[in-house]
């Protein structure tokens, strides 16, 4: 007998039995899918900030490859460059840079020995370009044309491209993770109604007997799984932000925090976590419950 | 009434309960009894033939239509189909939550009924924790809590002792006179016959004889059914001690 003074007591039990050794199986599953879907926000947010990071230094600065003709030198034919250069509408800055900044660039391919003076290396001009209103590469190569300089102008467009579209894959990739993720979740919990339809066959009849809709009984099942999930979903979130924190914490300058540059605001990306699982998995416990009960006699 | 292509379980049965009245359906073991009982608390579908209930043709009743009927049913299995999750209470309210009732609202009514059925000291045990005849009354309880018009029961007496079960019986009785129609599947010949009820007899799926006065037609419609009696103006109606101390044992019914 239960304690009198037990408010408990007077207030209904859950029509589904509460405590069962397989849900809690599925609480742990739910936890984790809710943890990697997190943390794929996460990654997500990371991956396209640091593509964002990457292409705004490409987009902002140009570099111009000048050549020595046979009138000028090579050094002269910079400095003119970068002269005519910051001439043009849309450059904020543009320098020569120095021979041996020049030559420490090619030394990768022709290694560390000093180089013949007769070989042609070519100088380099840097271009800093006014972000609101940049110059084209074509108005560049046209005023270096203009001035008469033998010179080749890379806007860094290439690498750009290659980013943007490195940053977009990785968004997509991320997107393509959480949905299956998120499949993952209202496949589990189709299977785990079904279960439960099918191994509390007693209680839905007594339910039907006594007069319960199919609504009625399935949004037992809703009830049941959408508080499950945003269970899961809370514990989920808690431990993908954790992880966030301690890459943000741990990796701090090294590689892996360039690559994933995590900023403590992402660690509020797991709070809808809780909601969108439970939202998942009512809607996933009833479509079934109701689809599985109508089939029933 | 058959299942799936097995030969036919009932065949031929036609009859018709009159409002109010109280009935026995007896037959051996096989004959029918709990098919016919289910095809009235619309569990099974007749494969030919007509079952109306309360003026609607039911084996053309749309599933979204079945739960409005079943409302109006109150069914008392042989095996009582308790929910071992749930305690007695709420076990015996369970109906009028299926109804969307406000636990606040019906707390009064289910701990009265329950201590109508001699299991107010009970009310908070666990089904595993009662005895065959505590589930019993459970299981009317649980079947009345919501005035059903109709009270079926498959053999409610088949796991209890004799005097036990004429206490049941006197339950029925006293749900009867309140307004309900009753009908009792039994094959508890001492016990039916000392009701005095009129019966309905199966035989492998036919119904073959009936006994009673007159036969089962029409009547009168009776005045609206009162609510559940408080216990001060209970009357003639069992209470916790009664039941306890078995009065009905010896009483005619």
């Amino acid at each position: 007998m239960s304690d009198p003074l037990d408010v408990k007591r007077w207030w209904p039990a859950p029509l589904l039995p509460e405590r069962d050794g397989r849900q809690l199986t599925l609480l742990f599953v739910l936890t984790v899918l809710c943890c990697l879907a997190s943390l794929a926000v996460i990654g997500a947010l990371a991956a396209g900030r640091a593509a964002d990071g990457w292409q705004a230094q490409l987009v902002g600065s140009a570099t111009v490859v000048v050549r020595a003709s046979e009138r000028e030198s090579a050094d002269a034919a910079a400095a003119r460059a970068a002269e005519t250069l910051a001439g043009v509408k849309g450059v904020t800055e543009a320098r020569a840079m120095e021979h041996e900044k020049a030559e420490a660039l090619v030394k990768p391919f022709l290694g560390p020995d000093p180089l013949p003076a007769d070989l042609p290396v070519p100088r380099l001009v840097a271009v800093e370009l006014d972000r609101k209103a940049p110059a084209t590469a074509a108005a560049l190569q046209a005023a270096l044309k203009t001035a008469g300089v033998d010179a080749t102008v890379d806007d860094h467009s290439l690498w750009t491209r290659q980013i943007m579209q490195a940053g977009d894959l990785a968004r997509w990739v991320a997107a393509g993770l959480f949905a299956m993720i998120v499949a993952a979740a209202a496949a589990l919990i189709t299977f785990a109604t079904r279960q439960g339809l099918a191994t509390r066959d007693d209680l839905v009849t007594v339910l039907h007997l006594a007069g319960a809709t199919d609504a009625f009984i399935a949004r037992q099942f809703q009830a049941r799984f959408a508080r499950m999930a945003a269970f899961a979903g809370f514990w989920g979130g808690v431990l993908a932000a954790l992880a966030a924190a301690g890459l943000r914490l741990y990796a701090h300058g090294q590689t892996i925090a360039a690559l994933l540059p995590v900023e403590w605001t992402d660690l509020i990306a797991p709070l809808p976590c809780p909601f969108i699982a439970a939202l998942i998995a009512a809607v996933a416990a009833r479509l079934t419950a109701q689809g599985v009960l109508r089939r029933m006699p | 009434m058959r299942y799936g292509r097995d030969a036919e379980i009932l065949r031929d049965v036609s009859f018709s309960l009159p409002r109010g009245s109280f009935h026995f359906l007896m037959g051996a073991s096989g004959s029918g009894k709990s098919t016919l009982l289910k095809l009235i608390y619309l569990a099974e579908r007749a494969a030919r033939g007509r079952v109306e209930l309360f003026g609607r043709d039911v084996s053309r009743l749309r599933p979204q239509d079945r739960p409005m009927l079943r409302r109006r049913i109150g069914v008392v299995f042989q095996e009582f189909r308790l929910l071992d999750h749930l305690s007695a209470f709420d076990n015996a309210a369970l109906a009028l939550r299926v109804l969307g009732r406000k636990p606040t609202s019906y707390r009064q009514d289910v701990a009265e009924l329950l201590s109508w059925v001699g299991l107010s000291s009970r009310m908070h045990a666990m089904p595993q924790a009662l005895s065959g005849g505590e589930k019993q009354r459970l299981a009317i309880a649980r079947a009345v809590i919501h005035r059903p018009d109709i009270l079926l029961a498959d053999e409610p007496t088949g796991n209890v002792d004799h005097a036990l079960g004429l206490r049941i019986l006197r339950l029925f009785t006293e749900l009867n006179r309140l307004g309900a129609t009753v009908l009792i599947a039994s094959h508890d010949e001492d016990l039916v016959a000392r009701s005095g009820k009129p019966i309905l007899h199966l035989e492998n799926g036919r119904l073959t004889r009936y006994e009673g006065v007159g036969q089962p037609t029409p009547q009168p419609s009776p005045p609206a059914p009162e609510p559940y009696p408080h216990k001060e103006d209970a009357g003639d109606l069992p209470d916790d001690a009664d039941l306890d101390r078995g009065l009905y044992e010896d009483d005619p019914l």
